[in-house]
């Protein structure tokens, strides 16, 4: 769900990145965070709750609120509404707290 | 550890002033940033701003960072600029830790700080408030402005302050369909010009109405809506029903002030000014001296109060660490009759009620 057209913005889309969520091939863009890559590719939920395992999606997208952490490249705990998509990552839903390498 | 002599912490709007005030008055700014670009929230503002000319006034907020970059570049010798740079620590001894893309931690040792790390947006409970598709007005202002990805087909906006109503007009400009605007208070809060432009456009505001709960399984699929009476209870019989796949949630946002409280700044709860923030003098120090603080941390309001804010703590940190200006007493009255004007309103009144509670009169805090 891409925005096609914008009276006051063009948006200038860079190189298409390839990229896998959960195992599967998505395509997003350079100079995108994971977390809209991943909800221009319909994707919303991001990750589940400790304890009760709800649905987790981006709440702040500014970094802020913990609520789009994801495991990235093996790594646990990104905010993947901050950072940048980038050719070839894995991008896995979390679960648990994750560990810190 | 690095040395600097004035740290400003946040490149947004205030942060960005309060360095140009600061190296233009002659002192050393090293500027730390957490995000990778620097203009905070400007980045996502397409509409244009009020206040007067001074605060950039008809210039759209995405435009202003260019313009304040510009400004800050014609003293690029006294200004260093670290974006990607979080700083996570503020401690009694002075020392402030920072950590540079989650992988290089540091420490700075600088002679004084403008804390001007902003605000963020806050949350409302009803039942599962929890489930993706349910998101912060400024959020999905980020997803469409920034990366133009829309949110979703049909949006419920929660609240009709000047941001619930902004981003509902830029919702429909990105081709998303708003279906109503609630907001639990009789009134509309943000300005009449922004909700009649909304309303010309078939959008219904339904004041003293909010959120009974949101349905959905993996994320939101329909919200329940009823009225409140004149004590914001729920009215029984009231419901309405609405598919949505998105809320925008646009009920103010709080002051972030996580490293005011750890430094050990004397704060306070004021409601005026949506949370916690410190208590400050005049000069915008707080109660630990050369710890200054501006921008929304110290009390949400608009970009153009925080700019001027950051120009007046920026100017006044310098001077405290030996830049005096000659002109210094001439453009810190400026500043604060630019506040002064922004703040003649109603909305102003209001904020003004608000920082007479936190500040403490004259130079000298201790």
């Amino acid at each position: 769900m891409r925005i096609e057209q914008h009276p006051i913005l063009q948006f200038q889309k860079g190189k298409k990145l390839k990229f896998t969520f959960n195992g599967e091939e998505v395509e997003g863009f350079d100079g995108e965070t994971i977390a809209a890559a991943l909800h221009a590719a319909g994707v919303k939920v991001l990750g589940r709750s400790l304890f009760l395992h709800r649905p987790r999606g981006f709440y702040c997208a500014i970094g802020n609120c913990s609520s789009c952490l994801m495991t990235v490249n093996g790594r646990a705990n990104v905010k993947t509404c901050v950072t940048d998509l980038e050719e070839g990552m894995v991008v896995e839903t979390q679960e648990g707290k994750g560990v810190i390498i | 550890m690095k040395q600097a002599e004035l740290l400003i912490i946040g490149g947004g709007p205030a942060g960005l002033c309060a360095a140009i005030s600061a190296a233009s008055s002659g002192a050393s700014v090293l500027v730390a940033e957490r995000n990778k670009n620097l203009g905070g929230q400007l980045v996502k503002q397409t509409h244009m701003f009020f206040g007067s000319e001074k605060q950039y006034a008809s210039t759209r907020g995405i435009d202003i960072t260019g313009i304040l970059l510009h400004e800050l570049n014609k003293y690029k010798e006294n200004v260093e600029i670290m974006t990607d740079t979080t700083i996570v620590g503020m401690f009694e001894d002075g020392v402030v830790t920072a950590l540079h893309k989650e992988d290089n931690y540091f420490k700075i040792k600088p002679n004084a700080v403008v804390v001007a790390t902003g605000a963020f947006e806050k949350a409302l409970a009803f039942p599962n408030n929890d489930l993706p598709g349910i998101y912060g007005a400024g959020a999905v202002q980020t997803l469409m402005n920034v990366y133009g990805v829309k949110p979703g087909n049909k949006v419920l906006m929660v609240g009709a302050g000047n941001i619930g109503l902004i981003v509902s007009y830029q919702l429909m400009q990105a081709g998303v369909q708003v279906v109503a605007i609630l907001d639990a208070a009789p009134k509309i809060g943000g300005y009449l010009v922004h909700a009649s432009k909304i309303r010309r456009m078939g959008v219904p505001i339904l004041t003293s109405h909010t959120v009974k709960k949101a349905i959905g399984k993996e994320f939101l699929e329909k919200a329940i809506v009823c009225q409140v009476d004149d004590k914001f209870n729920q009215v029984e019989g009231t419901e309405m029903e609405f598919d949505v796949d998105v809320m925008c949630i646009s009920v103010g946002l709080t002051p972030l002030n996580e490293l005011l409280s750890m430094r050990g700044c004397q704060m306070k709860y004021v409601p005026q000014l949506s949370g916690m923030v410190p208590l400050r003098n005049d000069n915008y120090e707080t109660s630990i001296e050369n710890v200054f603080a501006a921008g929304d941390t110290t009390g949400v309001e608009e970009a153009s109060a925080a700019m001027v804010e950051g120009y007046l703590a920026g100017l006044c940190a310098a001077a405290k660490i030996g830049h005096m200006t000659d002109d210094f007493e001439e453009r810190k009255n400026d500043y604060v009759k630019q506040l002064e004007s922004l703040r003649s309103g109603p909305v102003g009144k209001h904020i003004l009620s608000g920082i007479e509670q936190i500040v403490i009169k004259g130079e000298q805090y201790v």
